[in-house]
């Protein structure tokens, strides 16, 4: 059981939450090609370790927000708003 | 994402046929040895980790419950999970890439002990021939540019 801080209304259950994939993926521009356009929409970094993600608390305040967790061990590293830069995580030099 | 499976400790025969559902999403049938091997739930998430999630868990022992009640008395002796690989639109990739030589054939996360057989059949003509046999025409890794997403609920046996 994964246990979020949303930075709106505290430490809940993962069950209030819904994933929403990669964070930080921005959407190309009208003239782009089919083929950025498929990149946009479905390919992703999927890392074995730090992914940066977006989580929509559901059941709670209805706001979205990003979270760093570890892939492997499921640890939450950071929690931040939705267009706040990536934060640096000092697990991430090791 | 991790896709959990659990076993029970062994009972008599009481289950000689496997049953699944795709609206409760979940599958139980029973081994030789009397333990009952139940699954279905994927985590939401991205995973690999090669454990499940207990939330994921117990939805599927309940929709278990809810269409064996009798077994709600059994313990559980092992659960674990594997990582799958799960394409955008559920459905395998399989076919040639831009790289010449470079077949692929994954994404089969959650389809693949049913419909692996006619895969690799079907992949051996393709590299044979280096032309996509007629049957996976349609599953090539372009079909994500071109737009023409497949729902191969079938090969799952499950609702996507």
């Amino acid at each position: 059981m994964l246990r979020i801080e949303c930075p709106y209304c505290g430490v809940r259950d993962e069950e209030e939450f819904r994933f929403g994939g990669e964070s930080h993926v921005s959407r190309p521009s009208l003239e782009s090609s089919d083929g950025e356009w498929a990149d946009y929409l479905f390919n992703r970094a999927n890392p074995k370790g730090v992914h940066y993600e977006r989580w929509l608390h559901s059941y709670g305040c209805g706001r979205w927000f990003n979270v760093a967790r570890d892939t492997v061990s499921h640890e939450i590293l950071a929690v931040y708003r939705i267009g706040d830069p990536k934060p640096t995580l000092p697990a991430e030099q090791a | 994402m991790a896709l959990q499976a659990m076993v029970s400790e062994p009972i008599k025969p009481c289950l000689d046929t496997v049953v699944l559902s795709a609206a409760i999403h979940m599958y139980v049938s029973q081994s030789d040895r009397g333990e009952l091997v139940i699954g279905g739930g994927a985590d939401a998430y991205n995973s690999y980790a090669q454990r499940g999630g207990l939330p994921v868990l117990q939805d599927n022992l309940s929709a278990l419950l809810e269409l064996f009640p009798a077994f709600s008395r059994l313990r559980l002796m092992r659960q674990w999970a594997g990582i799958v690989d799960i394409s955008p639109d559920t459905t395998p990739i399989m076919g040639k890439t831009p790289i010449d030589g470079l077949y692929i054939n994954c994404g089969w996360g959650t389809g693949g002990y049913k419909a692996i057989p006619a895969g690799g059949d079907t992949m051996a003509y393709t590299v044979a021939n280096d032309e996509p046999h007629p049957l996976i025409r349609t599953f090539g890794l372009e079909r994500f540019t071109s737009g023409a997403l497949i729902d191969e609920g079938a090969a799952a046996g499950v609702a996507h």
